[in-house]
């Protein structure tokens, strides 16, 4: 039978997801700044409130640190609460929560309390939202021990990840790429909760293995389409998970194609690409035919200008360049 | 400077495993010393040095791979000579690692090849290139090699076996010559030389005909040669090459040195040593190659006649049967005498049938006149 498909955005898809954790648990609740009467400030709770009220939609006050720890208290006392930050720069506000009690509490009550909650924010460039709401720092997040590390490229993960985070008994964090929020893409009508310990092929080609996630993932679809009309078949993968990682799923890549490229938005220095990279070099090192290579973020505050921004974020053309040379030296 | 390379320790190798090194960089070496250990087919071999001088460099590490033949392990400056420090060693080639390993599974010297990758370097596909273009023009080569990527001793042996002898019955127009010994002579000489020896110090009959093939070589010296380049090469010594078999099965051929200005007792040592060395796997590179004729010796089993195959780039092959009683008719009267039936098969390139005669002639009257041996 052919699926039925439905046209939708990135927030459609995230709305609904959070609408359907609702709807089937009484002790999901959603709060975070604005969440409630705005909307959100990227829309995606938008008719939230109308339909849960306001017990169960909760606008904060800007306290990052607080209305995280608030979280992590409802979790312990039994609830499951969905903590919404505006972006992963204000999350820095409550990195102490979040990396000093979530990840840890496990551990320090002799693995008496989990703490199932969690935390959802909006990250990366390509916006002009400047140096202060701009970043990529959920490779800085997928460093801590005690969370898991998400972060949906697609209508089906911005659909499913949810309630699979909802359902694990520790902390997880949703990155939600703001650049992704308005693409429209089609998602089947029975989309539904989705694994959220694997990463996805979304591609297959015998040349090179393009690694991604997030915003980059869509970049590299973009490249790939290119590279194909050069008959330069790459496979793209995406990582889906930052922490854990599905490292088999990269080194299974490796060996077919012997060259892998990363991309990633994050700064180039101790990124996310840095570990992937490490990982090939230490588990598939004799399939490798080129050196790893890895495009990243230049390394500035992200600029405001237009141009700029666009000059410091990965692109379609850099990540096509460099594959055409490492396919063909 | 001269290079220290992979030695051809016969015609049958191709490649060998470096397995241990007896010097060190900076080492002062004279022509003959001991400078490596190298596995072969056929066992380990002590590798002398064919040049005085310095070891300057060190260019291959022991190890399980087989390195072909003709490979540059170690650099040699002539004494005086300046070496070159160490930290000016030769840029490594840019291979990838996939098409480093690749190259390694299927023996592929990398140092001939031009890389195609960024940078120049040597990639997967340059490797599978060769790969490709080797197996379709000489795939029977390539298998064999395959099959000895580790030291299997008894495969790689009969491999390397199959391979000489092949070669020489596919290119070597054999012809073959036998002759009757009367022994007698020879044999009562002997037993007086034993009764006066202590059992250590006795001579075994074999060193009988071995000395006198290498005294009837100075009269047909064409016999004691290699054939190369479809020239002959004439042996200034006489080195003979002796058939010894191993426990373990196998065979190796190494070689008597000087054979011709032995006595008989300094055969007989050196006959001893050989045999022990050999099957105690202590043989020299030397003594593999430079035997300008082989000796196969079946007496003990009983056999009575060898028709032997020629041990490439050899051109000649002396077989020596089992020493029998036999009727022996002579001057019109009959009598039973020991005979040695002693055999050659020849190279007719090198040369004819005339010539064996002559040889296995002047063997027969020299074994008459066992004293002047």
């Amino acid at each position: 039978m052919e699926q039925q498909l439905r046209k939708m955005t990135y927030r459609d898809a995230l709305n609904e997801g959070l609408r359907e954790a609702l709807q089937k648990d009484e002790r999901v609740f959603l709060m975070g700044e604005d969440v409630g009467r705005y909307g959100g400030c990227f829309a995606v709770s938008k008719g939230l409130l109308d339909e849960f009220g306001p017990e169960r939609i909760r606008d904060t006050p800007l306290s990052e640190s607080a209305f995280t720890g608030a979280g992590i208290g409802a979790a312990l006392g039994g609830m499951r609460p969905i903590v919404e930050i505006m972006t992963v720069n204000f999350s820095l506000l409550a990195l102490d929560q979040i990396m000093n009690n979530a990840a840890t509490y496990l551990h320090m009550s002799g693995g008496l309390f989990n703490v199932p909650l969690v935390i959802r924010m909006a990250t990366g460039g390509g916006k002009q939202l400047a140096a202060q709401h701009s970043h990529s720092l959920e490779g800085w997040y997928a460093h801590i021990p005690g969370i898991k590390v998400l972060c949906p490229a697609t209508l089906e993960d911005a659909r499913g990840m949810l309630w699979s985070a909802l359902l694990d008994p520790d902390p997880v964090l949703i990155f939600e790429p703001a650049v992704l929020y308005p693409m429209e893409r089609t998602l089947a009508v029975d989309a539904g909760p989705v694994a959220i310990d694997k990463a996805k092929l979304h591609r297959e080609g015998k040349d090179l293995s393009l690694i991604s996630y997030g915003s980059c993932l869509h970049k590299c679809f973009d490249a790939a389409a290119i590279l194909a009309e050069d008959g330069i078949e790459v496979d793209v993968i995406d990582l889906r998970t930052l922490r854990p990682l599905d490292t088999e799923s990269f080194l299974t890549s490796v060996a077919k194609t012997h060259r892998a490229l990363i991309v990633d938005e994050g700064w180039r220095s101790g990124s996310l690409a840095a570990e992937v990279s490490a990982r090939i070099m230490e588990q598939a090192f004799y399939q490798l035919d080129a050196p790893v290579e890895r495009i990243c973020s230049a390394e500035v505050p992200m600029p405001y200008a237009k141009h700029m921004e666009e000059a410091a974020l990965p692109q379609v053309a850099s990540i096509v360049a460099t594959a055409r040379r490492m396919v063909h030296g | 400077m001269a290079d220290f390379i992979m030695p051809s320790l016969g015609a049958d190798m191709t490649e060998g495993i470096l397995v241990a090194w007896q010097v060190e960089v900076g080492d002062q070496i004279k022509h003959g010393d001991i400078v490596a250990e190298v596995e072969t087919a056929k066992g380990v071999f002590e590798v002398e040095a064919f040049s005085d001088g310095v070891i300057e460099q060190i260019l291959v590490q022991p190890g399980s791979e087989a390195i072909p033949v003709g490979t540059v392990l170690a650099t040699i400056v002539e004494e005086g000579g300046t070496i070159v420090s160490p930290t000016v060693v030769a840029e490594r080639k840019q291979v990838s690692p996939a098409a480093r390993r690749l190259a390694a599974e299927n023996h592929i010297d990398l140092s001939q090849i031009e890389g195609t990758g960024s940078e120049g370097a040597v990639c997967l596909a340059d490797i599978e290139g060769l790969i490709a273009a080797t197996t379709a023009t000489e795939v029977p080569a390539r298998k064999q090699v395959e099959t000895k990527t580790s030291v299997d001793f008894k495969d790689g042996m009969r491999q390397a076996i199959s391979a000489a002898m092949s070669l020489s019955n596919r290119e070597i127009p054999h012809y073959y010559l036998a002759t009757d010994i009367d022994m007698s002579r020879s044999l009562s000489w002997l037993e007086e030389q034993n009764r006066q020896r202590s059992i250590r110090d006795r001579l075994l009959p074999v060193v009988l005909p071995l000395k006198a093939v290498a005294l009837a070589l100075r009269k047909v010296p064409e016999l004691n040669a290699h054939w190369v380049d479809e020239q002959l090469q004439l042996k200034k010594e006489v080195h003979i090459g002796f058939a010894i078999t191993l426990r373990g099965g196998g065979l190796i051929t190494p070689a008597l040195h000087k054979v011709d200005q032995l006595s008989l007792d300094q055969l007989m040592v050196a006959l001893s040593d050989l045999i022990s060395r050999t099957r105690s796997g202590k043989l020299r590179g030397l003594e593999m190659t430079d035997a300008g004729i082989t000796v196969t010796n079946f007496g003990d089993l009983g056999v009575q006649t060898i028709f032997g195959v020629i041990y490439p780039p050899q051109v000649a092959l002396v077989g020596l049967g089992k020493i029998s009683e036999q009727p022996w008719a002579e001057q019109g009267g009959l009598s039973v005498r020991p005979v040695l039936t002693a055999t050659l098969a020849a190279d007719h390139r090198a040369g004819d049938g005339h010539q064996g005669g002559k040889f296995l002639d002047a063997l027969n009257r020299i074994l008459q006149e066992p004293e002047a041996l």
